[in-house]
């Protein structure tokens, strides 16, 4: 085994076992060209074939679920999902071992899989982002092989490519008729659209189309089409409605977060991106929704009419749309009712798949067609490469999500983030993990101050013309670590639990196995100011 | 230049996590509580947390006033003891009388000498919220060469009164006239008491424009998310903004030709249009409302 370097000086093993062979990160755009889909095999359906069965069992059985299968979920009902833990717990019963779980998301709703990782059920997990109890145990290497860390674009990258290839996907379906066509616009499990499962459904050998709501046939609108699902199934429940949608999505009311929000919206303005065709995403955060609400009234004021928003939709954006702010949406996940109800009944809420989302191998995603992303982070470095997968203790509770795939896409972004969170800085000289390349982020607003990447010279002189308090990166380091000391590097062991893929395919960072997380939170920070020395 | 003191924001003295973010929140003031945000068990932890807070985190972007506890209890001299030797720009002394205003004052000396402080570096600011304390507030303006400002308390002053403090503040009518007046007779700011429903920001609107038409320079706040309303209900208006610059072009023009009084759209423009057009004018430039 050789030692390779990416492009961002990280040093990584040229193998690793569990994972294959390590392609390293040579750039955001380093990967273009010609690209082949993989071909799917499938079992030609006849008029006197019947789709539904009448259980889970019967499902597995028709399937032949054997060990070593990789299976595949959304994540559309986020923390209130229960198919994919009915699912393993079934697998599981059968005494069927050695599962790879390739979930567009893990939330804390899937805490049991810890269990099954422990018992041999569960050996690999390839996932967009994390949260909760699994990516806790995945640190302390409670995983077989390493977790495999994806983008919302790079999945379905890997799963049209063949780089991951899908024996079963089990789509968590909130209305589906008998014949397999797929919503997830009604249905007491109803959550919008089902962006993140499309590939799956087309890609995977066998889909099958788990639901609570079996309708007559056809069920319109249809989402995902009946020719690329083998069998639907019944059952009580797919999910817990609390869990899968927030009632309603609010502007913060953190003091702090508003003033980065504010800032953030000047520096957009000053950019000179907000105009008649501009377009923008953000998160749902409460603070990338008070950009959103700062933009609004620029947008307003200066009578600018926006093309699209995209990404995850809130019924904040909604509301844009709906006051003629934005002429369309791109949805590949509605966050709360109000989104859902805006994109079943208004044309003009277009539906988006992952793929088409942020793909990077296909024919022009329509990250690529973004002005402006407002992004998070949880740690920044000096050269502007972001951490959202790990936190400054080095155990994973997050991923890129779409970060990388906006990022790389859009021409103007934009990381907020408060100078320090919990008594620890958030620019770094190197970030725990690299997520999300520096020379795709532009620019990062804190409280404090707003530093431009140097690569930006326009940005900077843009801004330099504003009363925006421009610094440095290296200034921002210097204003945080003056309140909160510099914190002491995080020790991980060798072990490499989880591997960080970029959007096209290429690992950008590995996380290694947490030693201790309790010693570790205790000793990473020594913070000096407000002691009470009395 | 002379301070703005269009918002000042009062920050509980006992919340590190407030303390460190107080000045990137667009206040022109700080006030760091060591009074009534602050309860019994806490004032000493307060006070040294405070303490700590100045010598520590960068205000150099906002004013730092740090009201102490009265002086006739037996916190406030400890706390002007000991908050004075970090140099805050200000002290806010709360239920101001002439007495305490003196007493202050003369601590201060006392302490700039020993650190070696420039003498009067160290300002006041009086909390007027007694009966006593706003018939008299002339001469507690008059107490100390220090002072640089009132601030009006409604709800202590409506209570000492022994009358309901409502919303629309018909009230404090005549405190808030008294305090403007007497302020603008010696030329310090004069603040306006805090609105204290947090989540009505039209009714702060309001309330503020009422304590600006009443000469009231600026305006206290309990929550950050008022501060943004403040400073544009006390900004000069666009209108406001063009009259002062033409009369302030007239002028010139009038002097350029020799003539004393002139006269602009048939009004007869004297001294004191001419220096409320400059104060206009000024406070624009300084907002950045205007080029210089």
């Amino acid at each position: 085994m050789k030692s390779i370097k990416t492009i961002l000086d990280r040093e990584l093993p040229d193998y690793i076992d569990g994972y294959g062979e390590v392609k390293p990160f040579q750039g955001a755009f380093s990967d273009g060209g010609i690209k082949t889909r993989k071909a799917v095999k499938l079992t030609s359906v006849t008029p006197y074939d019947r789709k539904v069965l009448a259980n889970l069992e019967q499902v597995y059985d028709k399937l032949n679920m054997k060990d070593g299968m990789t299976i595949s979920f959304h994540h559309h009902l986020r923390n209130g999902d229960h198919v994919l833990n009915m699912v393993v717990e079934g697998l599981a019963k059968r005494g069927i071992k050695d599962l790879t779980i390739a979930a567009s998301s893990i939330f804390p709703v899937h805490a049991p899989l810890v269990e099954h990782m422990k018992s041999g059920v569960v050996t690999g997990i390839v996932a967009n982002y994390m949260s909760g109890p699994v990516p806790e145990a995945i640190s302390r290497g409670e995983l077989k092989k390493p977790a495999i860390m994806q983008t919302h674009g790079g999945r379905p990258r890997a799963i049209e490519s063949g780089d991951l290839h899908i024996d079963v996907a089990f789509i968590a379906a909130p209305t589906a008729d008998t014949y397999g066509n797929i919503n997830g616009v009604y249905g007491k499990s109803a959550c919008g659209t089902l962006g993140y499962a499309i590939s799956d459904a087309e890609y995977a050998d066998k889909t099958i189309a788990i639901t609570d709501n079996l309708v007559p046939y056809p069920a319109c609108p249809i989402e995902i089409s009946q020719v690329f699902v083998d069998y639907v199934v019944q059952v009580e429940s797919i999910g817990d409605p609390k869990g899968i949608v927030s009632g309603t999505t609010k502007i913060t009311k953190d003091p702090v977060a508003l003033i980065i929000a504010k800032m953030a919206a000047e520096v957009i303005k000053a950019s000179g991106l907000v105009k008649n065709g501009m377009s923008f995403q953000t998160g749902a955060g409460g603070t990338s929704l008070a950009v959103a609400a700062g933009l609004k009234d620029i947008m307003k004021r200066e009578g600018v009419v926006g093309s699209f928003a995209a990404g995850g939709i809130t019924g904040y954006l909604v509301e844009m749309l709906e006051e003629g702010l934005f002429k369309t949406l791109f949805d590949v996940q509605c966050f709360d009712f109000k989104a859902i109800e805006s994109y079943r009944n208004n044309a003009r809420h277009q539906f988006m798949s992952a793929s088409m989302y942020g793909n990077p191998h296909t024919k022009g995603a329509v990250v690529n067609n973004l002005d402006i992303m407002i992004l998070g982070a949880t740690e920044i470095d000096t050269e502007f490469n972001v951490n959202v997968t790990t936190s400054s203790n080095g155990v994973i509770m997050g991923g890129s999500g779409g970060h990388s795939d906006t990022a790389a896409g859009s021409k103007l972004a934009i990381v907020v983030t408060n100078l320090m969170k919990a008594r620890l800085p958030m620019i770094k000289d190197k970030v725990t993990t690299i997520t999300t390349p520096g020379e795709n982020i532009d620019v990062v607003v804190t409280e404090r101050g707003i530093a431009v990447n140097p690569r930006r010279m326009d940005l900077i002189e843009k801004l330099s013309r504003t009363n925006l308090p421009l610094v440095t990166i290296g200034e921002l380091k210097t204003m945080a670590e003056k309140i909160t000391g510099v914190p002491k590097a995080v020790r991980n062991s060798e072990k490499i639990v989880a591997v960080v893929e970029y959007r096209d395919g290429s690992v950008i960072d590995v996380v290694r196995g947490s030693r201790d997380t309790s010693s570790a939170m205790r000793s990473s920070c020594q913070t000096r100011a407000l002691i009470l020395d009395a | 230049m002379e301070r703005l003191r269009r918002s000042m924001l009062f920050m509980p003295g006992n919340n590190p996590g407030m303390l460190q973010d107080a000045a990137v929140l667009g206040a022109d003031s700080i006030i760091l509580d060591l009074e009534d945000a602050v309860s019994l068990t806490e004032k000493d932890s307060a006070r040294i947390l405070v303490r700590e807070a100045i010598k520590t985190i960068d205000y150099s972007q906002v004013e730092v006033v740090v009201r102490v506890n009265p002086l006739d209890t037996e916190f406030g001299p400890h706390d002007v003891e000991v908050i004075a030797r970090v140099k805050p720009d200000t002290l806010m002394i709360p239920k101001a009388n002439e007495e305490a205003i003196k007493l202050a004052d003369k601590m201060l000396d006392q302490i700039e000498i020993e650190e070696g402080y420039l003498a009067g570096s160290i300002k006041l600011i009086a909390l007027i919220e007694t009966a006593l304390g706003l018939e008299n507030v002339y001469n507690v303006i008059q107490a100390s060469k220090r002072m640089v400002g009132v601030l009006l308390g409604g709800e202590d002053l409506t209570s000492d009164l022994g009358i309901e403090r409502t919303k629309e503040g018909e009230e404090i009518f005549y405190a808030r006239n008294k305090v403007a007046t007497a302020c603008r007779a010696l030329k310090v700011d004069s603040i306006d008491t805090p609105f204290t429903d947090t989540d009505d920001f039209e009714g702060l609107a309001m309330d503020t424009a009422k304590a600006k038409s009443l000469g009231l320079t600026g305006k206290s706040a309990i929550n950050p998310r008022q501060i943004e309303i403040i400073h544009s209900v006390l900004a000069p208006t666009e209108a406001e903004l063009k009259h002062a610059l033409r009369i302030l072009e007239a002028m010139e023009e009038a002097e350029k030709e020799g003539k004393g009084v002139f006269s602009l759209d048939g009004k007869m423009i004297d001294a004191p249009v001419i220096n409320r057009a400059r104060t206009t004018a000024e406070l624009g430039q300084r907002l950045g409302l205007i080029e210089r």
